[in-house]
Formats: structure tokens, C-alpha cells, sequence
């Protein structure tokens, strides 16, 4: 293997909540974005990065859609910014049941930001003139990929995960007796 | 196929509680676009001049600008319309924020307020369902309240609200709508307090299709850029160090104390101490400890927020003492600045107070100064004013609050000026100030400007701060700067630069150039309010550096490519002088007649009424109206308003040629 295989370019859009200005500009460039065609229609409902606005305790935060998840999380957690209580909620990116986030409208499939993965830039970004969203790209060293596992190995290691390995080491040597 | 319009107004019938979703014309687009014009084409065919501003026949018309929610910068204003009770002519007013483009993701293009509701309620617009529901929790609550109240009940922080405060509820003349950080201003709010619509709550998710996508965003996309890096364009006096010439300009009676300066902006970083007492247990010794702390609260900006799709920051929010939060908004700064309270913090007091009490933050100054006045003067006595405050502030605030309240003289007051001063009596009139029955700034030219004083003569938003814009107020003293000016001055019409290039100090502008002027900035401030445009990227922008982002000239290319329509700079003057013609005509069927058009005889010194008139005349002859400011069955015909000329001709306010 070479060494530039062990590379791998990481894409990263940064942050800065004191410059966002709450003018939604990113939202309208991503749901043009992924229109189809493209820029034939725009619609905040269907972008994968929305402001999250609290006018009156003056909050904005962009948030971009992350993984869908099939059930709403256990989470609980309270953060207390500024004097006001947010939960962990508010500042989620997950495309959840619990709520009307990152999913399609009409559809309800769930909407997850991808980048804008040919563009040399995410159109969000491209648009964001005051600077809250900028964009990096880095290389990263690769960890080095373990080999692969054979079918057994992969239903006992799931097992050992499950039962722990002193369980699934008896009941082995059981079945070995029986035999 | 409608591109950029959704080709729906909603119908809201208050009286009978009746929903209706209604198509429109696509005719109508091309004649008045949307915004103010297409509204102001509802009013003149359904407000006829019997109809009284407090009747439920009276509409109030939330209209989206053309290219809301289109990708177009800086487009995302809404177009508020009706009939005003104060002048009893059309008023038109705008907010920026978010609540046009919302409207136009929840499928209309407008909503038309009709009837009055028994008790208070609000509208709740969620795409195709909507209901009026009871807002009786809602009553005396601020605008941003409300707006919080909403979506919690709700369950969605992306609603978007627009709401009256408690002077709107009490039917107070010079109440605003508020949304957000932004407000329509100019009385539009009393007629929503009479309808006994609370607010407006809107959420909308879907698209809103263009018809020329990969050649809209690219021109778009390169706006941003524009728009954000030109120094002329947003809010320029709103982080400027010395508003000397604002303050400098007016004539307060009760004179303002210096003006805005490095010292001023730091005044804003007062701090307020309070003591503060709580108790706690310590160590578990069930002993309550008494804990003593002193809390500091300051006033600080937060930020510079922006409206929907524009990178300007424009609207300040600021943090006051005692958990309260405002927005600052451009003409507010003027009026603190004009009204030079003896500290900033002050100002901001009162600001916050007119915000949460939903009013004009334009017009209260001047009523302010007016009581005042009438105090100083003897008309109004301490039985008149029990309990008014020795210090401006208190003042101020004691003011806001019987007018918000309609409480003693605030009712009279809350009726606005003209109508307050005649009420009062006992020679109120003489101090009262207002032109058409609206509250006027105390300007107080140097010298005479004739486009100015046509602009205010003539204007139907009815405040000179709403009219202005496009063209420079002053000449540039050096020819040098002067051609600099106007070399990269593509807004302006190649006879306006020659007519600057040759103004020199002193000297006055031609009467063909101030009429020219006037009809100039009248086309640009209509077709930004037909778009949603926001004028501070266009309209008021051409006179300083004479580069606005947006103008007659560059509006087509964006509106060809959003909705398909096929339009050229001439065609959007024929446009917008449309509808400027229309909003005449309105104004001329419930009785205004050139002998109204007057201004306040303190505008500048040694006025010479004769000039004056020429110029009016001259105004009225270029626009193709009569002596008496009547447009002509010719003109009304030559821009396609038939229907116009025949009502007119058939109520006999157009007779004979």
C-alpha cells in the first residue's frame, strides 16, 4: 500500500454562531440546491440545514440534517445558555420521529446533508457572506483498516459482544463435550 | 404554471368566520406584479369611497412582494395595505423579517382580511389548513410575546408572526403591526386592533418554483456578494458616528442636547446595580444563610441581524436592562436621535416601550414634543396631566402609555395629531404639525429644495423619510467627485446625470429636473414595494455613492427569470408608474385635491409660495393630471386603466375632454 492511500480528505463546515445573522440564506441555497433540476424551485421546509431562532433570548444556530434514526432517543439533557433552558433537542441534527426536522415534506423521508458533494464548495457556505459557515477541507490520516472477518468470526464476535466472552468460552466447551 | 407567484390569495371573511382560497389573475401579474400593486388593485376595485376606514367593508391586505421567497437577496419584504382611519386615504406600509416569504411557502400570495371579529382572535395559516382561533390569552401581550406564545401553543419555532400590541387592541391611530425585527409603521395596525385580529401566524413548507432556475441562481449567488460588500447599501446610518445632520435639521421644540457621537455610543454600555437577596442553606445546619449580590445589568448589542435571504445586517438587537430585548430600526434611530434624550440608555427605554406597545416609533416623538409643548404653553394643565413626570423620560413614557391605553388626553392623542389638536381646543391647533392628517418630522431645510418639497407635497406614503431615495439630497461641491459620481451611477437615467453633473452649490435644480426626480424616486419605491425588494438595497440607496445592488435597470433580468414574464426597464416604469396612478386615483375618489398637498410652513425660511406652485403644477402636468390633481381620462387610458377612468368619469370627478 502506498502512503498516500492511508490519506483521506475530510470535508468539515465550521460554525460561528456570534456571526450568523439568522438571514436563512443558507436554507433557500441548499433547498435549490437539491431541487430538481436543480434551482427550479425553493423550499427552507426541505433544506438540510436550518436556523435554529430564538429572537427573544438571541439564539441562532445553523444546524445541518445528520443521521436518521428510527426511534426518538432517551436523551435528556438540558443545557442552560444565557440563562435560558434549552434541551438537547433543539440544537439536534438527527431526521427523528419526534419532530418535523430534515424530513421531505410531502414524503416524510427523512433529509440528510451530503455536502453538495460534486460542488468545490456546499452551496450554504457559497452564500454565507457574514462568515458563520466556512468551509475546510483537511487530510486526515487513514486508520489502518482491520483485516476482514470470516462469517464465524463475525457471529461470534457479536455473541462475545452480547454475552460476554467467559459465557460464550463455556458454552463452547459444552457443546464440545456433547459432541 | 405560475413561477415565483403562487397564483393563490386567501379570503378571510372576520364577520362570518369564512375561509376561502382563491385564484387569481395571471393577467394581474404582468399589469401590477405583486406586493403593493396588485393590493392596491384589490382596494380600488372592492373599497369603494363610501366605505369607511372602521367599516367591516374595509380590507386589510397582507401582500407578499413578487419575489419573495425566490432566491433574489434582500427580496422578503411584505406589503401591508388598507384604508387609514387617520387620513382616510390609502396606506400602504412594509415589514421585512420573514412573514412574506412564509406566506408564499404556505401557497398565497396574499391574505385579504374582510368583516370584524366579536372577540379577539388570531389566523393560523398552516399550508392548506387555516383557522381563526380565540386570542383572548393573548390580550395586552407585545408583539414578540405573542409571537413566543404562538409557537409554544403550537408546538413549531418556525412560525412566523405578525401581531399588534396594545395600542393596536385599543384601536390607537398611529399603532404599528410588529414582526420580529422588523415593524410596519404609518397606522396600519388600528385597523387590524378594529378588526380584532390579534395576529397572524404563518407556516408554509412548500416550493416556490422559478422559471429560468440555473441562470436566476447564478446572477443571484453573485448578488450575495454584491449586496453584502457595497458600503452604500443597508442601513448605513445605523453604525455611523455622527447623525449631526438629522439633528441638526429638525426643529424640536423642546431643542434636542447635542447629537450622536463617539460619547453617545458609549453611553449605550450603562449599567443598572440592583441588589438582590436570596437565602440558602448551608452545610445542612438548617440554618437559612442570607445571601446578598449585587446583580449588573447592562444594555449591549447583540448583533446585527438580517431578513430573510440578505446579508445585511441591518436590524440591531440590543439587550436592556431587566431581561427586555429590542430591535433597532432605522427611522426609530432617527426619531431618539432627532429627540436627543439627555442619555442613550434613555432612548432605548422609550424605544423598547413604543415596540411593546405597538406604535409608530415615527409619529410618537413628534406627539411627545406636542404635549409638551401644549404643557409649556399653558393648554394643557396639570388636570389635563395628573401626575406628569419634571423629567423628559418620565415624560415620554407617561405619553406612551395613556395613549396605548387611551387613557385621559391619550385618547384624544391616540386619534393622531390633526385630529387631537382640533379636540383639545384652546389654540392646540397652532402647534399641531402634520400634512394630510399624518404626523410630520419637524425637517427644517437650510435652504428651499424643490424636489423635496414636491416629495412631500405630493407623496402618498405620506412621510418624506418614505419617499426619498434615489437622487443625491445635496450637490457634491467638487465637479471632480461629482463625475466619479456618476460614472458608475447605472441606476440613474442618463438625463439625471447630466442635471447632477451640473448642480452646483446653491443653486437650485430646474423645474423639469425636480419633477423629473420625484417621478423618478416614485417609480423606484413603487416597484421595490411591488417585488418585496427591500429599499435599502435600492430605492433609498441610489443617493449616497449612487450605487444601490437594485434598480429600474437590473430588476427586469430578475424578474424575467423568475417568473417568465418578459420585461424590460421601460415596462417596469409602465409598471410601477401604474400603479402609482392607481393609488392616486384611490386617494382622489375619497377627496384629495391638489389643495391638500401642502407641507409644513416650517420647512425651510422665506418660502416663495409662487415657486412652489409652478412646481406643483409642473408635477401635475408631467404626470398627466389635472390643475386640481386629477389624472386625466387620457392618462388613465394611456396606462391601461380603463376601468379606472370610466369610475371616475361615471362618480363625475372626471367631466367633459
Amino acid at each position: 500500500m502506498s502512503d498516500q492511500s492511508k490519506k483521506k480528505i475530510v470535508r468539515e463546515i465550521k460554525v460561528d454562531l456570534d456571526k450568523c445573522i439568522g438571514c436563512r440564506a443558507c436554507e433557500v441555497a441548499c433547498s435549490g440546491f437539491h431541487a430538481s433540476p436543480k434551482y427550479s424551485s425553493f423550499n427552507p421546509s426541505r433544506s438540510r440545514i436550518r436556523v435554529v431562532q430564538d429572537l427573544v433570548n438571541d439564539v441562532y444556530v445553523p444546524l445541518r440534517a445528520g443521521e436518521y434514526t428510527a426511534a426518538e432517543c432517551t436523551g435528556r439533557q438540558t443545557f442552560k445558555i444565557h440563562g435560558k433552558q434549552y434541551s438537547e433537542c433543539n440544537f439536534c441534527p438527527a431526521s427523528c420521529p419526534s419532530r418535523e426536522l430534515f424530513k421531505e415534506p410531502d414524503s416524510g423521508l427523512p433529509l440528510k446533508c451530503d455536502m453538495c458533494a460534486d460542488e468545490k464548495m456546499p452551496m450554504c457556505v457559497e452564500v454565507c457572506r457574514p462568515g458563520a459557515l466556512t468551509y475546510e477541507e483537511r487530510e486526515e490520516e487513514r486508520a489502518d483498516e482491520e483485516p476482514a472477518l470470516g462469517e464465524v468470526e463475525t457471529g461470534l464476535k457479536s455473541l462475545v459482544h452480547k454475552y460476554g466472552a467467559q459465557k460464550v468460552m463455556d458454552t463452547i466447551a459444552r457443546l464440545s463435550q456433547n459432541d | 404554471m405560475r413561477y415565483a407567484a403562487t397564483g393563490f390569495d386567501l379570503e378571510v371573511d372576520l364577520t362570518r368566520g369564512n375561509i376561502e382560497r382563491v385564484a387569481t389573475d395571471q393577467g394581474l401579474t404582468g399589469q401590477y406584479l405583486g406586493g403593493q400593486g396588485s393590493a392596491a388593485n384589490i382596494l380600488w376595485d372592492r373599497v369603494p369611497p363610501e366605505v369607511d376606514p372602521f367599516s367591516p367593508k374595509n380590507l386589510l391586505i397582507f401582500s407578499a412582494g413578487l419575489l419573495d421567497g425566490a432566491p433574489v437577496p434582500g427580496a422578503n419584504r411584505t406589503s401591508i395595505s388598507t384604508i387609514s382611519p387617520q387620513s382616510n386615504l390609502y396606506v400602504n406600509s412594509g415589514l421585512g423579517g420573514f412573514f412574506g416569504p412564509e406566506l408564499k411557502q404556505a401557497g398565497y400570495d396574499k391574505i385579504v382580511i374582510r368583516g370584524k371579529s366579536d372577540g379577539l382572535v388570531y389566523l393560523w395559516i398552516h399550508n392548506n389548513r387555516v383557522e381563526i382561533r380565540d386570542a383572548g390569552h393573548l390580550q395586552g401581550k407585545s408583539a414578540l410575546e405573542t409571537a413566543t406564545l404562538i409557537r409554544q401553543e403550537l408546538n413549531d419555532p418556525n412560525i412566523q408572526v405578525a401581531a399588534i400590541g396594545l395600542a393596536g387592541e385599543n384601536r390607537v391611530f398611529q399603532a404599528s403591526i410588529e414582526h420580529g425585527n422588523s415593524s410596519a409603521s404609518r397606522g396600519v395596525g388600528v385597523v387590524m386592533g378594529d378588526k380584532r385580529l390579534k395576529a397572524i401566524a404563518v407556516r408554509g413548507s412548500r416550493d416556490i418554483a422559478v422559471a429560468r432556475p440555473a441562470e436566476l441562481f447564478e446572477i443571484c449567488n453573485r448578488q450575495y456578494r454584491e449586496v453584502y460588500d457595497n458600503p452604500q447599501c443597508g442601513d448605513v446610518f445605523l453604525k455611523e458616528a455622527d447623525d449631526s445632520w438629522h439633528v441638526g435639521h429638525t426643529g424640536w421644540s423642546n431643542p434636542p442636547r447635542g447629537f450622536w457621537s463617539e460619547e453617545t455610543a458609549k453611553e449605550l454600555a450603562v449599567r443598572v446595580e440592583r441588589d438582590h437577596v436570596s437565602y440558602q442553606w448551608e452545610n445542612y445546619t438548617q440554618e437559612m444563610e442570607e445571601v446578598h449580590e449585587t446583580i449588573v445589568e447592562k444594555s449591549e448589542i447583540l448583533r446585527g441581524t438580517g431578513c430573510f435571504n440578505c446579508p445585511k445586517n441591518c436590524h440591531l438587537a440590543i439587550s436592556l436592562p431587566g431581561e427586555r430585548i429590542y430591535f433597532l430600526k432605522n427611522y426609530s434611530r432617527l426619531a431618539y436621535a432627532r429627540a436627543a434624550y439627555p442619555d442613550l440608555q434613555l432612548s432605548y427605554d422609550i424605544l423598547a416601550a413604543m415596540q411593546n406597545y405597538g406604535l409608530d416609533e415615527f409619529a410618537m416623538p413628534q406627539v411627545v414634543d406636542f404635549v409638551v409643548t401644549l404643557y409649556q404653553a399653558g393648554i394643557l394643565t396639570d388636570a389635563d396631566l395628573p401626575d406628569f413626570p419634571a423629567d423628559s423620560s418620565g415624560r415620554f413614557l407617561y405619553v406612551l402609555e395613556k395613549i396605548a391605553l387611551r387613557q385621559g388626553v391619550g385618547d384624544a392623542l391616540a386619534d393622531g395629531l390633526y385630529q387631537a389638536a382640533r379636540s383639545i381646543g384652546r389654540g392646540a391647533q397652532a402647534h399641531e404639525r402634520s400634512a394630510k392628517r399624518i404626523e410630520q418630522p419637524p425637517v427644517r431645510l437650510q435652504q428651499a429644495s424643490y424636489p423635496y418639497f414636491l416629495m412631500h407635497a405630493v407623496g402618498d406614503k405620506m412621510n418624506i423619510t418614505q419617499i426619498e431615495g434615489s437622487f443625491p439630497q445635496m450637490p457634491i461641491p467638487d465637479r471632480g467627485e461629482r463625475e466619479e459620481f456618476v460614472a458608475q451611477w447605472d441606476a440613474a437615467p442618463e438625463r439625471f446625470k447630466k442635471w447632477f453633473l451640473d448642480w452646483e452649490p446653491g443653486e437650485q435644480l430646474s423645474v423639469e429636473a425636480a419633477v423629473n426626480i420625484v417621478d423618478w424616486n416614485e417609480a423606484m419605491h413603487f416597484s421595490d414595494e411591488a417585488l418585496g425588494i427591500c429599499p435599502f438595497l435600492s430605492s433609498f440607496r441610489g443617493q449616497y455613492g449612487g450605487r444601490p445592488s437594485y434598480h429600474l435597470h437590473n430588476l427586469p433580468q430578475y424578474i424575467s427569470l423568475a417568473t417568465g414574464l418578459e420585461l424590460d426597464a421601460e415596462g417596469l416604469e409602465a409598471i410601477a408608474r401604474r400603479t402609482g396612478l392607481l393609488v392616486r386615483a384611490i386617494n382622489v375618489r375619497r377627496g384629495l385635491r391638489g389643495p391638500d398637498e401642502k407641507v409644513p410652513q416650517d420647512l425651510w425660511e422665506n418660502r416663495d409660495p409662487g415657486l412652489e406652485q409652478q412646481h406643483l403644477d409642473a408635477y401635475y402636468a408631467f404626470k398627466g393630471w389635472t390643475p386640481e390633481g386629477v389624472p386625466t381620462r387620457e392618462t388613465l387610458i394611456g396606462a391601461g386603466l380603463d376601468y379606472v377612468s370610466k369610475d371616475l368619469t361615471a362618480r363625475g370627478i372626471l367631466t367633459g375632454d
